[in-house]
């Protein structure tokens, strides 16, 4: 659900007039043309028309779903056929307390086990705030990348649940890779449920910090960003590192410019 | 240090420090379990809170929670106390000065509970607000006054202001436009009509407040525009000689968090004498503009109190305050439910907390606001900042924010509508503030019942207002 329709109510017929300043014939229309804001919405006495309140719960609750649906790692396998995949999950042990508690998403569960690799690189795809991003998303990004890095090894692809970015550190860490990308969905709002972001770190190892990645966000065709620009930009970025041996910002006053509204 | 004890249900909980005790005696929340500072259980709540209720209030005074000569907001807590306001409750506990304010409010004396205020310290205050029902809160809240004033008075009873959030994706100067027009036919912003920028460039700052300025110029609204940039950015946009009326800036609870947010208090100090010098009041000289929020200290790292301990962020966030009140601000308002569910998780959490701060900032002789709000990660909805506003309402808050819709399509959260805050005024017999009320009488915008019209396009005011969209 976008922007909100026309009012439902009608004028007060003691207020109106002509209207000799030669206006459109619809000025609420015409207001509401110049901003994606719920403006001129009408009114029910001093509360919002029916209309429009049932708009605003179908937005809302596409987001509480999106942040709610649970990630589905068979729906990832059977979009991403001949490829490997391995399933984490994070010491988060559910939705609640993974929300409460981002210091538990950030490390992968007891007794986690995975192989050491010594590859280049290791995609994970992480539910994050919006397991559907990842779901409509995440393998179509994944392969456009892997299709742009012919020269590069890399790690089985890992499927991460109760997910944070900082979790691609430790699994990063554990399949003993040069550089992670975590594809992890962003929070949902009401104008967009499902945009996926990227984010990119060199010689991932638990303790790293936000300023030490790069980060692709708004992937989320057509209206954000396609696969296939993300997967350019990645690719570009990953490249850069490599050469740089560090991401982050250095690799941000170094590297290619990212697109707007990326960063 | 001093190790407290009581005894609850046969089991005899100790706290080693005024640090742990306040955490302990908090109402639940997730930022403090997240911090590792919570109860452990309903009774080692209880007993902490049977502990603080019997602690001298003049405690916080000799034995302090962040070190006075680490942290430079309790040096200026402490050296600005007034011991003549707080001798009227010197010689209580915490839990009698809870009865003192109760009776005060209940015989409608004013007066007494706002001459507290320099003499109460953020610790005193939030220590008896964790001894408060939410019945309390408000009961207390409604009684203490505070008014300030810059183009518009704030803070009369039987008053509630709002500010107009016209926020843009990017900043576009119709969208904006179209926004505020929303926003004035709506009756709101007559606490300020307030933008938080896309971006922090102060070429962007100087371009809104000359838009708002000229809409404010136009229609001579007795209201007051904020572009919520950084203060540093303000400080140039100063400099460029821009219309400012009012100085934002984010405050937390600590010199550490501060710090975070990029902010000194000789910075705050600085931009206010150069938003006064410019002298755009008309029936005031409040020029400050501040947000806080629960939890912001411990997002920054910057929590920790004596001896390395967490600090619980009910008592960081009136710790802000204690920033904030230095600064003679028209206007604060906690941002209640925007820092996401790892701070307040649900709609009960963000209800408490909207409360606490409101009483809080207002003990502490603040014009309390509050946006309430909410992200979609959150257990939050309608019902819930429906239930949070009109108690806000009845406990007397200064104002709420507002944005078209409740949805706020540049910062991606929800607040309150233009309707929630007619809604509120509707209810519970609530007014504008008054200049604004009579500008909107003179506008044709007032019914004769005083409530805010519902405009045809066509009609005069409406026309004479939308004029102002058109390219």
């Amino acid at each position: 659900m976008t922007g909100p329709g026309p009012a439902a109510t009608g004028p007060d017929p003691a207020v109106t007039g002509p209207d000799p300043a030669g206006l459109p014939p619809d000025p609420w229309a015409a207001l509401r043309s110049l901003t994606r804001a719920r403006v001129a919405l009408g009114r029910a006495g001093d509360a919002l028309p029916t209309a429009r309140e049932l708009e605003f719960r179908v937005a809302h609750a596409a987001a509480r779903d999106a942040v709610h649906a649970p990630l589905d790692p068979a729906v990832l396998r059977a979009a991403l056929p001949g490829r490997e995949v391995l399933e984490v999950h994070s010491a988060a042990p559910d939705r609640a307390t993974y929300l409460q508690r981002p210091d538990l998403g950030r490390r992968l569960a007891e007794g986690t086990a995975l192989p050491p690799t010594g590859a280049d690189l290791a995609v994970v795809l992480a539910d994050g705030l919006s397991p559907r991003a990842v779901h409509e998303h995440g393998p179509g990004l994944a392969t456009a990348l892997l299709d742009r890095l012919p020269g590069w090894s890399v790690a089985p692809l890992v499927v991460a649940s109760q997910a944070r970015v900082a979790l691609g550190d430790a699994i990063g860490a554990a399949l003993g890779v040069r550089a992670v990308v975590v594809l992890i969905g962003e929070r949902p709002g009401l104008s967009a449920a499902d945009s996926l972001g990227a984010y990119l770190t060199w010689d991932p190892r638990p303790g790293r910090v936000d300023a030490e990645r790069n980060c692709v966000s708004n992937v989320r065709p057509p209206h954000g960003l396609t696969h296939e620009q993300a997967a350019a930009t990645l690719a570009a970025l990953l490249t850069a590192a490599r050469e740089l041996g560090a991401s982050g910002v250095a690799l941000k006053d170094e590297g290619p410019a990212l697109p707007a509204g990326a960063g | 240090m001093t190790v407290r004890r009581a005894t609850v249900g046969g089991h005899t909980h100790e706290f080693p420090s005024l640090v742990e005790l306040l955490a302990k005696a908090s109402p639940a929340r997730s930022g403090d379990v997240l911090a590792g500072c919570a109860a452990g259980s309903a009774a080692e709540r209880v007993a902490a809170q049977t502990v603080l209720a019997d602690l001298p209030l003049a405690t916080f005074l000799d034995e302090q929670v962040v070190g006075y000569d680490e942290d430079d907001v309790t040096r200026l807590v402490l050296d600005t106390h007034d011991r003549a306001a707080f001798a009227p409750v010197a010689a209580l506990t915490v839990g009698e000065f809870r009865d003192r304010l109760l009776q005060w409010a209940a015989a409608g004396d004013e007066a007494a509970i706002s001459a507290l205020a320099p003499g109460l310290t953020p610790e005193m205050v939030a220590a008896v607000s964790k001894l408060m029902r939410t019945a309390d809160l408000v009961a207390v809240g409604r009684r203490t006054r505070v008014v300030t004033a810059l183009r518009g008075t704030l803070g009369l009873p039987g008053r509630l202001a709002s500010r107009l959030q016209p926020n843009h994706p990017t900043d576009d100067p119709l969208g904006v436009t179209a926004s505020v027009l929303d926003g004035l036919l709506h009756g709101c912003g007559d606490a300020v009509v307030g933008i938080n920028p896309a971006t922090d460039s102060p070429a962007r700052t100087v371009e809104l407040l000359e838009l708002l300025d000229a809409v404010i110029r136009r229609y001579e609204i007795p209201t007051q525009s904020c572009v919520l940039a950084h203060v540093t950015t303000t400080l140039r946009a100063l400099e460029a000689g821009a219309p400012v009326d009012l100085v934002f800036q984010s405050v937390a609870g600590t010199q550490p968090a501060n710090r975070s947010f990029g902010v000194t208090l000789d910075l705050l100090a600085e931009a206010r004498a150069g938003a006064l010098e410019l002298g755009r009041g008309t029936v005031g000289r409040n020029v400050m503009y501040f947000e806080t929020g629960q939890g912001s200290a411990l997002s920054a790292g910057a929590h920790l109190g004596v001896g390395g301990r967490p600090v619980d962020q009910q008592t960081l966030e009136a710790r802000a305050y204690g920033v904030a009140r230095h600064f003679a601000p028209l206007l604060v308002n906690t941002v209640v439910g925007f820092i996401g569910p790892e701070y307040l998780y649900d709609g009960r959490q963000v209800l408490r907390a909207g409360l606490e701060d409101h009483f809080c900032g207002k003990l502490l002789g603040l014009p309390m606001g509050v946006d309430v709000c909410y992200t979609n990660h959150a257990e939050v909805d309608g019902d819930d900042t429906d239930t949070l506003t009109l108690l806000l309402g009845a406990a007397g808050c200064t104002f709420v924010i507002a944005v078209p819709g409740a949805d706020d399509v540049m910062l991606h959260y929800q607040s309150l509508s233009f309707t929630d805050v007619l809604t509120a005024r509707q209810v519970l017999g609530l007014r504008p503030a008054p200049e604004f009320e009579a500008w909107l009488a003179r506008m044709g915008l007032l019914g004769d019942d005083g409530r805010v019209r519902e405009l045809a396009a066509d009609a005069p005011a409406a026309r004479e207002l939308l004029a102002a969209a058109r390219p």
